[in-house]
């Protein structure tokens, strides 16, 4: 159990870093809002006079398109994720470890190969 | 450790309270965002647990991706809050049944779960200790020699991923003008150009 706290012992930065993130991001709302003078007017929310009035909900549909991108970005994503405790271990792992990923980052060449061919990376 | 102990509570607090509000919000997208929460906070679990890869990757790609992607299908689905609620009381019952038998079938599975010792002996890598091995290096040791069959399954399935989507969403719109650059640049004069012979006294 000794070692598993010299590991999060290494997080603790990170834990103060969000603390005083977290009271700063406070600290300037509650400011603000204390210190701050505040006369609501209904003319402050409204549109500026070069704008127009929103004439329709922003919650339109999306284009599947979109959708396609997000995919494509996940798969590389997970390449990625495959690709680090590889180059971790990359020298205890000898040549079959090497060729292994060669062989699966080929696997996923073969996919980029086909989707630049249909022209998925294109958008118009 | 207390503050292990404080921080345990805390990130599993938290992880259950955005996971009750995907449910109960009432904007879909407040449901994802509280999605990512729960995501970031199960990355804290992992870390206390020293599973440090496996927090890391739930940053990378849970975060980084799939609730993007979560994000993008439901706002490609056509959000109607007033249809999404129409038929909530009629339908509650049968939720309430369904809901039920789902938690008392989760609760005789959990309840009745034991590891037996001979399982947990014959795990077949033991997990080396942390101060000696970085998490992330331990699993190289042996992802890519040891269960190569099942890494390169993995990258069978990312390929045929990559393929069903593109094949499922991909289609080419027709009369779309694309720039070639090739073309542009293979173009010479003649094609543009052309003398004509005039008569004189007439035009062209």
């Amino acid at each position: 159990m000794q070692d598993l706290n010299g590991l999060l012992l290494g997080y603790l930065p990170i834990v103060i870093f969000l603390g005083i993130a977290l009271g700063f991001a406070t600290v300037m709302i509650v400011a603000a809002y204390l210190l701050a003078p505040q006369r609501p007017d209904s003319e402050k929310i409204s549109a500026y006079e070069c704008g127009f009035e929103a004439f329709d909900d922003a919650r339109s549909r999306f284009d599947v398109r979109f959708y396609l991108v997000a995919i494509l970005f996940i798969i590389f994503d997970l390449e990625v994720a495959f690709l680090f405790p590889w180059a971790v271990a990359l020298g205890k792992i000898g040549m079959l470890g090497f060729w292994s990923m060669m062989l699966f980052l080929g696997l996923l060449t073969i996919g980029f190969v086909y989707e630049w061919k249909k022209g998925a990376l294109d958008w118009e | 450790m207390i503050l292990q102990a404080i921080a345990f509570y805390l990130f599993a607090g938290v992880t259950v309270a955005s996971a009750v509000m995907v449910v109960f919000a009432r904007n879909p997208v407040h449901s994802v965002l509280f999605l990512i929460l729960a995501f970031f906070n199960a990355a804290g679990l992992f870390v206390l647990l020293g599973a440090e890869f496996i927090a890391m990757i739930l940053v990378i790609v849970y975060v980084g991706a799939v609730a993007v992607l979560f994000l993008f299908v439901v706002m490609m689905l056509n959000i109607d809050f007033k249809a999404m609620r129409e038929g909530f009381v009629s339908n509650a019952p049968i939720g309430v049944i369904i809901g039920f038998i789902l938690i008392v079938e989760l609760l005789l599975l959990v309840g009745g779960w034991t590891i037996q010792a001979p399982a947990i002996g014959a795990i077949a890598t033991p997990i080396p200790p942390i101060n000696e091995v970085t998490n992330t290096e331990a699993l190289g040791h042996v992802l890519y020699t040891k269960y190569i069959y099942l890494f390169q399954a993995a990258g069978m399935i990312l390929l045929l991923a990559m393929v069903g989507a593109i094949v499922l969403t991909h289609r080419t719109r027709p009369g779309i003008k694309r720039q070639v650059i090739a073309d542009q640049i293979a173009k010479g004069h003649m094609d543009t150009v052309s003398v004509q012979k005039v008569p004189s006294r007439s035009g062209v």
